[in-house]
């Protein structure tokens, strides 16, 4: 139940010759694009790396590989909701360090308290989502300034609670960052099942197919009787949730929680890997499967470039490039769609996640002009 | 620093409303608009800082202080422009620190190398500006990625360029600019060049937010179809501000560079920063609101909170709270205008079915 039909105003086509031009066409999507993206890159790495004398599918290589996506695809499938809906979360960086300390601490190296570690940890993270999805929708706050306050914030709680790492993990936890079922890491197996997870969620469940409306146009998903405001919080609150999933991954491996995790870029990457999967940073398009597709290319990238013993700096120029690129690749694709949707309708997202009336500023402003 | 100032006309609120709504006393009118709460934070601020060491009302601390806010103010004009377009740039943070690291290697220390360099630095801030301009606009890339791409690419080159930490020197004629200022002044003992390239900066902006450019720029973020079909040239424009943004973060770069010295690290952080100024200023992101003013004026507020949490000596740890907790009431306050019991003096005329408003 998409609202593109709808949401569009009729009005004629916006002066843009290349729009005009391009007869509308069914191309590939942006899914088949990603993944035929994931085995181009794969065939270019392992052809590189044979050149090298080196296998691209050796166990060793594999292993990284799965291990690299792990961390970053449970934040990515969160981000991926949360974009969905027209939103984004730029705290998930934070979450990830905080409910990393929390799991660490609750469980304090006491076997028997990992159950509560674990409970503890991703109930904060709900918390933090259930703040960041309140903050937007309620207090009608943009959701780029919403996270990044409540990524500040926790990030102070951070800074001054803990100075190095703290708590202390029990073995037997440690076996879900460490231990794999042939080349596969069970860290990897779980993020891949909550993938799947989200995948039913978004397409056999009412709250997908609400995300979904609620991402292409607000103020028509409302109309159609969505409570769009509930839909978001949820939104948020799985995101941080497998934010926290992230923060446990990430506990088990380091064996104690580091407040210093949240300098590693997850916020942004995870931001990057969710448009390179093709979902639309606008909202209302795009999906769950193509996320992990585009957090496993960037892991490729980075084994490959790891092998062939790549400057890491060139790493980040080459991946900023191969980032822009895709989007404008997936840009050209939904060309046609794009140009009769308006970018910023309005005013900015999250005022329009909260359909509200034009304030009286804003009615001024437009008698004025 | 009036709010008579501000480029497109008096901010919303402040002018006479539609008859729907009796003229409030001045003061509460102050309170109305989406820049409002910035003016009164900033007092506020200001107020607290006064109490807490009365001897930083005195001119040459304040002096000190302003030359220590020009350059967030230079960045937080160059992101106002881009974000009343209808985008973002994540890169002036990235950008800064190259520019800084770019001057000190090439100029290595020797003077005669300075006017040189920064001819490049010039050149080098208008490439990126253009290629983040116009990868937005002609490939349709959403902005927030470009500039992330641009951040990332600028990042990585740097270090890869000087394999991890900067080298070389600036030269002396080159941190004049950031560094000192004219001595011996009356009243105000030395009056840094940083102050006076900001005056200069911030008037140059409020003449172009005057000027048709300006004009066509908050519309394009408001409506870039109806902008379009009045015939401004969109892609023209939003490049337009994307090269102003990256021109005016080489130049904070300049001030940073030459009052702070030389670190690839310099520009950490000054993206969010300067966004952060710029909402806190009651800009909306998505464009096609707010004016130039309030955000400078939001640059100061940011700048004043940290000398407050100095004045307060709160653990320097806590301050990312305090400024998240900040921002939020900020931008929550500037959404709700209109609709706090003090703003409503009288009840609202019904709005008529807002669905078929379009």
């Amino acid at each position: 139940m998409s609202a593109q039909g709808t949401a569009a105003p009729p009005r004629p086509e916006p002066p843009r010759p290349a729009a005009a031009a391009r007869p509308r066409r069914r191309g590939p999507s942006s899914t088949q694009l990603v993944y035929l993206a994931l085995g181009i890159i794969l065939v270019v790495g392992a052809v590189l790396l044979a050149m090298r004398g080196g296998n691209l599918f050796s166990t060793g290589n594999l292993v990284d590989m799965l291990t690299r996506s792990s961390l970053l695809g449970f934040v990515a499938i969160g981000q991926t909701l949360v974009i969905l809906c027209r939103s984004l979360d730029l705290s998930v960086g934070y979450v990830v360090a905080l409910s990393s300390l929390v799991a660490a601490t609750t469980m304090a190296g006491d076997p028997a308290r990992i159950p509560l570690g674990i409970a503890a940890a991703l109930a904060v993270a709900a918390l933090v989502g259930l703040a960041n999805g309140l903050v937007v929708t309620k207090l009608r706050v943009n959701a780029f300034i919403a996270t990044l306050g409540t990524g500040l914030i926790i990030r102070g709680y951070l800074d001054t609670r803990y100075q190095g790492p703290a708590g202390e993990v029990p073995a037997a936890f440690q076996v879900f960052g460490y231990s794999r079922i042939g080349f596969v890491p069970v860290s990897t197996a779980v993020m891949l099942g909550v993938a799947v997870a989200g995948i039913l969620l978004l397409r056999r469940t009412r709250l997908g197919y609400h995300m979904f409306a609620v991402g292409g146009d607000p103020e028509v998903a409302r109309l159609s009787g969505i409570r769009t405001d509930r839909t978001m919080i949820i939104a948020h609150v799985l995101c941080s949730v497998a934010a926290g999933l992230a923060g446990l991954l990430l506990a088990s491996r380091f064996g104690t929680g580091s407040a210093l995790v949240y300098d590693s870029g997850y916020d942004l990457e995870s931001i990057a890997a969710v448009v390179l999967g093709g979902t639309y940073l606008m909202g209302g398009s795009g999906g769950i499967a193509g996320t992990v597709a585009g957090v496993l290319i960037l892991a490729v990238l980075d084994t490959v470039f790891n092998v062939l013993a790549i400057d890491p700096f060139f790493r980040d120029v080459l991946r900023g490039v191969i980032i822009i690129a895709a989007v404008a690749l997936y840009a050209r694709s939904q060309f046609a769609k794009r140009a009769s949707r308006v970018r910023f309708p309005k005013a900015g997202p999250g005022d329009r996640a909260a359909g509200r009336a034009p304030t009286r500023a804003e009615q001024e402003q437009e008698v004025r002009q | 620093m009036t709010v008579d100032q501000a480029p497109a006309g008096p901010p919303p609120g402040a002018p006479t409303p539609p008859a729907e709504r009796p003229a409030a006393p001045p003061a509460l009118r102050f309170l109305g608009g989406a820049s409002g709460p910035v003016f009164v934070l900033l007092i506020l601020i200001f107020a607290g800082i006064f109490t807490l060491n009365p001897s930083f009302a005195e001119p040459p601390s304040m002096m000190f202080f302003l030359r220590q806010a020009a350059p967030l103010i230079v960045l937080a004009i160059g992101q106002y422009l881009v974000i009343v377009s209808g985008e973002f740039d994540l890169s002036v943070g990235a950008l800064v620190g190259a520019q800084v690291v770019i001057a000190a290697a090439l100029i290595d220390g020797e003077e005669a190398r300075t006017l040189p360099v920064l001819g490049v630095m010039l050149v080098f801030g208008l490439m990126v500006g253009l290629v983040n301009g116009l990868i937005t606009t002609l490939l349709k890339v959403p902005s927030i990625i470009t500039t992330l791409g641009t951040m990332l690419v600028l990042s990585g080159a740097i270090q890869l360029w000087t394999g991890g930490a900067p080298t070389g020197a600036l030269s002396e004629s080159f941190r004049v600019a950031g560094r000192f200022g004219i001595e011996d002044v009356p009243v105000l003992g030395q009056l840094p060049w940083a102050l006076l390239i900001l005056v200069a900066v911030a008037l140059a902006a409020l003449v172009l937010m005057r000027s048709s450019y300006g004009r066509t720029l908050v519309s394009v973020g408001d409506n870039e179809t109806a902008a379009a079909f009045a015939g401004a040239r969109v892609w023209l424009v939003r490049t337009g501000a994307f090269v102003l943004s990256a021109l005016l973060a080489t130049l904070a770069g300049v001030l940073i560079g030459g009052y702070a010295g030389v670190t690839a690290q310099v520009g950490d952080g000054l993206e969010f920063a300067a966004i952060t100024a710029v909402v806190l200023g009651g800009v909306v992101l998505g464009g096609g609101r707010g004016t130039v003013v309030a955000a400078m004026a939001g640059a100061l507020a940011v700048e004043g909170l940290f000398t407050l949490f100095n004045q307060l000596s709160l653990p320097s740890t806590i301050r990312p709270s305090v400024q998240g907790l900040i921002i939020i009431a900020a931008v929550a306050y500037a959404a709700r205008q209109g609709s706090l019991p003090w703003q409503r003096t009288r009840p609202r005329a019904p709005r008529t079915v807002q669905p078929t408003r379009r």
